[in-house]
């Protein structure tokens, strides 16, 4: 469990969602409709996104689990976690866990995934606070970064007037044609 | 104004850490020590009495704690009209409701008790399309509505019919002026109800205490609303109840007024004082917490033959669903926005808030507005068709300009906006004028389409809210408000304001991520994109309010007078000698002489505001002032049908918004590409779908499709104009729900320009739009 060993016994129909919510307290992991449709509850079982609603608590016996709790390591967000910040790809965030566990699966599978292969990835992963634009914007970015280890040019957001690549975006008053685009 | 440093800048969303860890506590992630958990058992039946409830079996499941139905509550609920019951009493009005709840010591135990309830139910007969239920022989949903309480001269429910608010508007003389026009039409419309899908359902927690009080955590747009309507609802002092709101997982209006805790309230009270927790299961959330109401419009539109607008009547029907306590509101704002925003000097608006047998509507994002313009700018295009007028054009000619009076009669002014420049911006983004490019595949057409959108805050006349700003040890400023961000980003605008006013960089400046009725200052309830608007105005002032103490203070300290004191930089120093500052942090909780005696205490500052100039509406014209603002906007889009399966794809939509100062881009940006996605659900996907007994067929996300990933437009393409508001915050206003309002009603002009073929109801979905191209294709019977 986000590289730690848990013990623990479980009634066999206990769901893995309820075992990390209700047992283990990691309730960053959220439920969204409980029934497999929404991608809220996704986590990463032996590297494989999950909706941890349908796994059985049992069937992660003796695999790994990363849930977003496991996504920031030594006190440092992930490169995912920088972008979904910088690129405004949060609103509520309820969906926030998941999409980052969604896209994290897809970085280990595809380092460098192109556009389909982000919008094949993320499909499942239900928002409907940001209209995906910025979230799929944080993954290609996080891929990025990735690719090129030492980009450099993310901070964790609290500086003031926000540096980074939205700078200026929209702040004239008027401006047709500007940004929007899809990469 | 001096030049910004903090506002209009790309400033990320401070509560974004959170939200990627997963720190972010969110009502179902708090865990208070022995909380029960409950679940509802809901109506099968759209309309029926309820004859008995045998409670035997649920009571006899282990670990179960209370039980209850309606019988046992005899309270009615509500903000504008209380005509609802915690739990359904006597009769269910629409299936779906609930009509008891089980408190347990686990969620599995409290689902199995409500299994083993019987319930007795004799059916009733039923209404399910509100034109049906305005006829003198329908079935009355609620005949007892003269007895309910309500907000009195604003809203008129009518006894003994299914009508729970008429809205008139009249300008003008709208008959005569149509039978003088040289061109006229009528058209009608529908739209289908809705649900907000916020993906966070509903949920909260409820822990009676001893000596009457309560102590609720809630997914709430609403803190104080909620304790003010459960002060009402049981009696009780408004400092017995304390409300907290932790992190909401979106709202889009379905968390505002009350929701579930007054039910998780009685609850705990049954089970002595035990916390207990409901939330709502998706299924719940579609089918038994409130949606947006359906609406059907009739329009009537006379013009000039050189294209002026002479008159506009509408008749808007509304579905209200079982209970209209918050479709009233609806209903109304609708009305006095019902005809679009243009200059019109004939108009007859009626609008009905009508009772029927089926899931309650609410307050949804554009409240009412993209419902009355997916009319209004249907028929707008068809009548620059009739005139033979480009619809851009038509617009222009007849938009709200200086020196025009809505409808209700509020002069408009440069300082509401520039309607047109909103048109015109989004019109050139997609190239109007040209022919659409040429289509993907042969079996694939293009078409382009506008709309105009507009919407005001709807809310009572003497809204208001308030703002604690207070300077901490090491001199930084923490603000205190009771809106509650639930993801529109206004948390971190009031920070970037405070950052402004205060002279401090924004690192410096938070702002308290729980809302709680005992600490954090009055607000209204978080809605209708007024809080930029309003919190900001209180934040400037409470701000103004620390300034002028730690100037007092500082001027004690350097025996200079305070009005020649410069507040910059987390300094407070004199105009003439900026060397001899002072930092806040040595004059946030006083000043301390070298000696040891010491002047001042510590900083707080208080700012509030208050709705300015609103007026009630006249009951019989609709004449008054309903606005602290409007906002304008267009869209225009381009789009490619497949005439093989009558798919929709959005190759481009430009969005203008005259937001009057955009306070955050980055944030303001994810307002309105989340607002158009949102929008194009409405325009393509959504809508409930309802058997002949008035069952929901779709409350689930195989059957009820949201917008993914997989739809996004190609392209986005906002356009932010800022045309400044006078009076609001460094000339801002509210934004966030409109760029969800009028994406229908372009996608349909659009559609129309594609195919030939007009469409009236909504969803544009594939079905729907393949059934009218066969038709359309397919020979008629009566030509050879
Ligand atoms: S909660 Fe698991 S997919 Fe929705
Ligand atoms: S940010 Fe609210 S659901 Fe995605």
């Amino acid at each position: 469990m986000n590289g730690r060993l848990e013990t623990a016994t479980v009634p066999a129909g206990m769901t893995l969602l309820e075992f990390l919510r209700g047992r283990l307290c990691l309730v960053g992991t959220k439920e969204g409709c409980g029934i497999g449709e929404c991608g809220a509850c996704t986590v990463l079982l032996d590297g494989k996104p999950v909706t941890a609603c349908l796994v059985l608590a049992v069937e992660a016996d003796g695999g790994a689990v990363d849930t977003i709790e496991g996504e920031a390591r030594d006190g440092e967000l992930s490169a995912l976690q920088k972008a979904f910040i910088e690129a405004g790809a949060i609103q509520c965030g309820f969906c926030t866990p998941g999409m980052i566990m969604s896209a994290r699966g897809l970085l280990r599978r595809i380092p460098n995934p192109t556009d389909d292969e982000i919008v094949e990835a993320m499909a499942g992963n239900l928002c409907r606070c940001t209209g995906y634009e910025a979230i799929l914007e944080a993954v290609r970015v996080a891929a990025q970064a990735k690719a090129v280890p030492h980009a450099g040019q993310m901070v964790a957001g609290q500086s003031a007037g926000g540096s980074g690549s939205q700078g200026g975006r929209l702040s004239s008053p008027r401006v047709p044609g500007e940004g929007g685009g899809r990469g | 104004m001096a030049e910004l440093r903090v506002v209009g800048q790309p400033v990320p969303r401070e509560d974004a850490v959170d939200k990627v860890t997963g720190a972010a506590r969110y009502t179902t992630d708090l865990a208070l020590p022995g909380t029960l958990r409950a679940a509802i058992l809901t109506s099968p039946h759209a309309s029926a009495r309820i004859v008995r409830i045998d409670t035997s079996a649920a009571l006899a499941v282990p670990g179960v704690r209370a039980v209850l139905t309606g019988a046992d509550l005899d309270i009615r609920l509500g903000l504008y009209l209380r005509d609802k019951r915690i739990l359904a009493r006597d009769v269910v009005r629409y299936q779906g409701e609930a009509v008891a709840a089980v408190a347990a010591d686990t969620l599995d135990a409290a689902r199995e008790a409500c299994h083993l309830l019987r319930v007795e139910y004799q059916e009733l007969p039923a209404v399910f399309d509100p034109r049906d239920a305005r006829k003198p022989e329908a079935p009355l949903v609620h005949p007892d509505l003269a007895t309910y309480d309500h907000m009195r001269g604003v809203f008129f429910p009518k006894a003994g019919t299914n009508i729970a608010h008429h809205q008139k508007v009249r300008k003008g003389d709208s008959a005569a002026a149509l039978a003088a026009s040289d061109v006229c039409l009528e058209v009608s419309f529908d739209n289908p109800p809705v649900q907000h899908v916020p993906m966070e359902t509903h949920a909260a927690i409820a822990h009676a205490l001893p000596g009457g009080r309560v102590e609720v955590w809630t997914s709430s747009q609403s803190p104080y609303t909620v304790r003010h309507l459960l002060a009402l609802a049981f009696g009780m002092p408004h400092a017995a109840i304390r409300v907290h709101v932790p992190h909401v997982g979106g709202g889009f209006g379905g968390k505002a007024g009350l929701g579930l805790e007054p039910l998780a309230y009685v609850l705990s009270r049954a089970c002595g004082g035990r916390p207990v927790e409901i939330a709502m299961t998706r299924e719940e959330e579609f089918n038994t917490t409130p949606s947006r109401q359906g609406l059907y419009s009739t329009i009537r539109l006379g013009a000039t033959r050189d294209g002026r607008l002479t008159a506009l009547e509408a008749e808007y029907v509304w579905d209200a669903g079982a209970y209209a306590d918050y479709g009233v509101n609806v209903g109304r704002a609708a009305a006095y926005s019902g005809a679009g925003p243009y200059a019109l000097d004939h108009c007859s608006i009626d609008s009905y808030v009508v009772y029927t047998n089926k899931v309650y509507g609410t307050a949804y994002r554009g409240f009412g507005h993209l419902e009355v313009l997916w009319g209004v700018e249907r028929a707008m295009d068809r009548m620059a068709r009739a005139l033979g007028l480009d619809p851009v054009e038509f617009r222009r000619r007849n938009l709200l300009r200086e020196g025009a009076t809505t409808i209700t009669g509020e002069p408009f002014t440069n300082g509401h906006g520039k309607p047109i420049e909103c048109l015109e911006a989004a019109a050139e983004a997609i190239g109007w004028g040209r022919r659409p490019s040429a289509p993907s595949a042969p079996h694939k057409v293009r078409g382009k389409g506008v709309a105009m959108l507009h919407k005001a805050p709807a809310m009572p006349t003497y809204t208001s809210c308030a703002a604690i700003v207070k300077l901490d040890e090491d001199g930084a400023a923490d603000v205190l408000v009771s809106g509650v961000d639930y993801g529109q980003g206004t948390y971190t605008v009031l920070r970037q304001v405070a950052a402004e006013e205060l002279g401090l960089p924004i690192d410096k400046v938070h702002i308290t991520w729980e809302c709680d009725t005992a600490m954090t200052p009055y607000d209204w309830q978080t809605v209708a994109s007024r809080f930029a608007y309003m919190g900001g105005n209180a934040v400037i002032e409470a701000c103004a309010d620390c300034l002028c103490q730690l100037r007092a203070v500082a001027a004690g300290a350097l025996g200079v007078p305070a009005d020649g004191l410069v507040c910059r930089d987390g300094k407070v120093f004199p105009r003439q000698d900026p060397a001899r500052g002072i930092a806040y942090k040595d004059l946030a909780l006083g000043y301390t002489f070298p000696n040891g005696n010491s002047i001042g205490g510590p900083v707080i500052g208080h700012g509030r505001y208050i709705a300015t100039g609103l007026t009630n509406l006249d009951p019989e014209t609709g004449q008054g002032r309903p606005a602290q603002f409007w906002t304008y906007g267009a869209h225009a889009v381009e789009i490619e049908v497949d005439t093989e399966t009558g798919e929709i794809e959005v190759l481009r939509i430009a969005t203008a918004l005259d937001a009057g100062k955009v306070l955050n881009p980055l944030l303001c940006r994810g307002q309105v590409v989340g607002g158009i996605v949102q929008g194009l659900g409405s325009a393509v996907l959504e809508g409930f779908r309802f058997d002949d007994k008035g069952r929901l067929l779709n409350p689930n996300f195989v059957d009820y499709k949201i917008p993914t990933a997989k739809d996004l437009p190609r392209e986005i393409v906002p356009i932010l104009l800022e045309n400044p508001q006078p009076g609001g915050p460094y000339g801002a206003r509210g934004v966030a729900e409109h760029p969800m309002i009028s994406v229908p009603s372009a996608i349909g002009n659009a559609l129309r320009d594609a195919l030939g073929i007009e469409f009236e109801s909504l969803p544009l979905s594939s079905e729907r739009v393949l059934e009218k191209i066969l038709v359309a294709r397919a020979p008629r019977p009566d030509t050879p």
